[in-house]
């Protein structure tokens, strides 16, 4: 459980150093694998004390919409998680505003708190980041 | 996939004798998977195997073990959110160990 790096040896160097690590979501919580397996990834990377956001662009904003039902199509509901990246000291989670507003969305209709911004000031976001991971 | 006799019920386990189906879960069935961790259960034991069923219930996942401590010393106090007290009680580890036998599949970010 500790041995996260799988017994590899690190460099020194390599040692302790932190990287801005954005994951992009871009995609519906249903219908493909991405957004499960891109929150599996981000919980995971708490682990490794990194700094961490979430962006939801897209379609990939109806993965923290609230009142997901997925009894019909016979899919686990897994958005209950997203309110755990708290306790995981993930809590940069960023929302694009259009995307948002082309899906007749507001803020209040989603389940996390998250700061919502423009197209714009998301690019600059990315841009900010030492990797950024897209799902 | 294997199965387990429990109280003469099979009920089904991954290869590393978690359950597959939390709705199998009770009490005898955590009687049972501790046992077979060697974990005499205490009242302490099943106040930590109730918290990570509530939890999973709220939130879906099992906790990692950094964020099964910050969250008891939240709920329980510090005297039992740390690594001590819960690896005295789990000593193979308490998100591990704990969360087997609260039926729960094992902690997402456990390498």
């Amino acid at each position: 459980m500790s041995d996260v790096t799988g017994g590899i040896d690190m460099d020194d160097e390599t040692e302790g150093v932190v990287k801005k690590f954005m994951f992009l979501n871009r995609k519906a919580p249903y219908g493909t694998i991405y957004a499960l397996e891109a929150l599996e990834v981000v919980l995971i990377s708490a682990a490794f004390d990194q700094d961490v956001s979430l962006a939801f662009v897209d379609d990939g904003v109806y993965q923290i919409v609230k009142g997901q039902h997925t009894k019909g199509i016979d899919q686990k509901n897994f958005s209950p998680t997203y309110r755990a990246l708290e306790g995981y000291d993930i809590e940069k989670l960023y929302v694009e505003k259009e995307s948002l507003e082309a899906r007749g969305l507001t803020e209040e209709d989603l389940l996390v708190d998250v700061q919502v911004v423009d197209s714009a000031a998301m690019a600059n976001l990315m841009a900010e980041q030492d990797v950024v991971i897209s799902f | 996939m294997p199965t387990v006799n429990i109280a003469g019920k099979d009920i089904e386990v991954d290869e590393e004798g978690y359950l597959t189906n939390l709705a199998d879960w009770n009490e005898e069935v955590a009687a049972y998977l501790a046992k077979e961790e060697k974990v005499e259960m205490t009242d302490s034991h099943w106040e930590v195997v109730n918290f990570l069923r509530e939890y999973y219930n709220e939130y879906q996942i099992a906790p990692a073990i950094r964020v099964l401590t910050k969250a008891i010393a939240k709920k329980l106090g510090p005297d039992k959110g740390n690594n001590k007290y819960l690896y005295e009680l789990f000593p193979y580890g308490p998100a591990k160990q704990a969360c087997k036998i609260a039926g729960l599949p094992k902690p997402t970010g456990c390498i």
